[in-house]
């Protein structure tokens, strides 16, 4: 540690101002603080600063979402292996799954830190950390078989279109690791849905009666193909085909203990994404007929599917693109859940909600707090002149 | 007395020339300072439907000249002839009458394409563009001028038009009026085309792009609109 202090100190003045390498100070910049606390101090007056800044919060996000990311790379070879009816060891898995996943990884940082650097030399601010969850957040909602330059793409896209464009990090209106996601699923619909969650081999031979897809696609069949094809338990542990980092509630649900206990994440967010969920749930099984089969099938079925459990735990409680209003919080929390069951029973076309219903209330966030504070000081003017 | 009424006839306007500063800059700005979409903010939707192709975007951009400048010709011809409260009315008989002439005209000589445009050539009557220019100056200004402003306008639309239209074909189809622009071997490399670019959002992205790109330019039209 202190010979990378004794170095960088020693390097610092070519980057200063008036030194050798003047242009380079965003990237020597942004590396410094990655490296150590910045020294930063302010010019004038007293700030009484929290210990928590940006990249602390990020860091607690990125430490939150290493059981999924983990879980994911065994699955990834888990899924692998079955398909060709191979053993495998737990090792195994994991390497074949490692292989596969930390590609896609390295890519989205490289492009994605790329264009922040460039962005922040340009406007001469310094880099923030916006992008070190984002960077992690994509390659877990896609699927493992996504071609590299699709990622470098969407990364590409979301960074410039989905952030910069309103002004960097804290500006965005929607979340931009799920704009990413939303760009690749419609630009390539191809490489996003069907048999594609398995990474394949074509020198070997399926084992009989293999399908690809995820258990989404049993929904438009109803209740009785849901259950009779995967055991719920396989759902809830997540030894099923989806995304990388989507499939194991339990591990998605280890995160989001962590983000609450450390107030990161918004447990009201999260409560009310799945309350919505089940409660929408209930009501079709109480409505359940016999012209959209999916209303039949159990509430709980809806939390522990797709990217429900992901989307309500690191996709929803993005503190940027959210409420910000602790009631406002709920009332979007809920309608996401809710939103989400309503558009997986009844729209066939996208199985997959839970990126349209956030992407949606991202944008309705801004109105439900107006309509929230709104509401206070009425309330609060009634009681005044009474 | 009598003198002065004589010589108040005699003087008048000196006639401009046909292409003096002023028309010029009547024809030129809405290509860039005062382009109708991207500063004025019309004829959004047409922008989004029919520019999957660059070739259905030339026809309507053409289109859409040729009735924004007959248009503005005519009613600044009979301006002072329309009664100011049934002149919406007048300008709308006028517009469908040559929207029409241009839909007939399509659909003898490029049936194809006439097709592809589907209802959106009936749709020019509605085009905010067209109303908004005689309204703003075919109603108040001599019929040279406001004709050369309807082409400018058109031309304006069309500019924006044929810039989505390149970029969706090119990415969405890998072609550029219909001949393949992407060779084979990039598809047997791994290149897909882009199916959003197909979708109306890509062209409002392609519309903010573009406004993006002019406004950094030129920083007087910052917060205009």
């Amino acid at each position: 540690m202190k010979a990378l202090r004794s170095l960088i100190d020693k390097i610092k003045p070519n980057f200063e101002k008036g030194g050798k390498l003047e242009k380079f100070w965003v990237v020597f910049d942004g590396l410094e603080t990655f490296l150590f606390v910045p020294k930063h101090a302010n010019h004038n007056g007293v700030h009484v600063r929290d210990g928590i800044d940006l990249k602390r919060t990020m860091f607690t996000v990125i430490i939150a979402m290493i059981p999924a990311l983990l879980f994911g790379m065994w699955n990834v070879g888990y899924q692998h292996y079955t398909a060709y009816g191979e053993a495998s060891t737990l090792m195994d898995n994991f390497i074949f799954g490692a292989i596969k996943v930390l590609p896609i990884i390295i890519v989205s940082y490289g492009v994605g830190l790329g264009i922040e650097f460039l962005v922040a030399g340009m406007k001469g601010h310094s880099i923030n950390e916006g992008y070190l969850v984002t960077g992690m957040l994509i390659p877990l909602i896609l699927p493992v078989t996504v071609p590299l330059w699709m990622v470098a793409f969407a990364s590409a896209f979301t960074v410039i279109i989905g952030k910069e464009v309103f002004g960097g990090t804290g500006f965005n209106i929607m979340n931009p690791a799920l704009l990413a996601r939303a760009f690749l699923f419609f630009a390539f619909p191809a490489y996003m849905s069907g048999e594609i969650w398995v990474a394949m081999d074509p020198a070997k031979t399926l084992v009989d009666g293999y399908s690809g897809a995820t258990s989404l696609v049993y929904f438009d069949e109803g209740a009785s193909a849901l259950t009779s094809n995967i055991s719920t338990t396989d759902m809830f542990m997540g030894t099923i085909k989806g995304s990388i980092g989507e499939t194991s509630t339990l591990a998605i649900l280890l995160g989001g203990l962590y983000l609450i206990y450390t107030g990161v994440g918004s447990w009201r967010i999260m409560t009310g994404v799945f309350a919505g969920g089940y409660l929408m749930g209930l009501l079709f099984n109480f409505l359940a007929g016999s012209a959209y089969p999916g209303m039949a099938v159990p509430a709980h079925f809806h939390l522990i599917i797709g990217g429900f459990a992901f989307g309500a735990v690191f996709m929803a409680t993005d503190p940027v693109s959210a409420a910000q209003t602790n009631r406002g919080k709920w009332i979007y929390g809920l309608a996401i859940g809710a939103f989400t069951v309503i558009l997986r029973v009844f729209n066939p076309a996208y199985p997959e909600a839970m990126m349209l219903s956030i992407l949606f209330f991202n944008v309705f966030a801004p109105l439900i707090d107006y309509m929230v504070v709104q509401r206070h000081i009425k309330t609060r003017l009634k009681s005044a002149y009474q | 007395m009598s003198t002065e009424v004589q010589s108040a006839t005699v003087i008048k306007a000196p006639s401009e020339p046909l292409f003096s500063k002023k028309n010029i800059k009547v024809l030129k700005d809405p290509l860039s300072d005062n382009n109708p979409v991207t500063v004025q903010v019309l004829g959004i939707c047409s922008a989004l439907a029919v520019t999957t192709q660059v070739m259905p975007s030339l026809i309507m951009a053409i289109s859409v000249i040729f009735v924004s400048a007959f248009s503005n010709l005519i009613i600044s011809a009979i301006r002072n002839g329309i009664p100011n409260r049934i002149r919406i009315i007048v300008q709308l008989v006028v517009i469908a009458t040559l929207v029409t002439l241009v839909d007939q005209v399509l659909k003898a000589y490029m049936y194809d394409v006439s097709k592809k445009l589907s209802v959106f050539v009936g749709l020019i009557i509605t085009n905010c563009i067209i109303m908004g220019r005689l309204e703003a100056f075919a109603m108040q200004k001599k019929p040279w001028p406001s004709f050369l402003d309807g082409i400018g306008s058109g031309a304006g639309y069309g500019l924006v038009l044929l810039f989505i239209g390149v970029f969706r074909e090119l990415f969405g189809s890998g072609s550029l009026m219909g001949y393949k622009i992407v060779p084979d071997w990039a598809y047997e490399m791994g290149y897909v085309n882009n199916g959003l670019m197909m979708l109306p959002p890509a062209a409002l992205f392609l519309i903010g792009i573009y406004i993006w790109i002019q406004r950094s330019l030129n920083k007087s039209l910052v917060n205009v609109s």
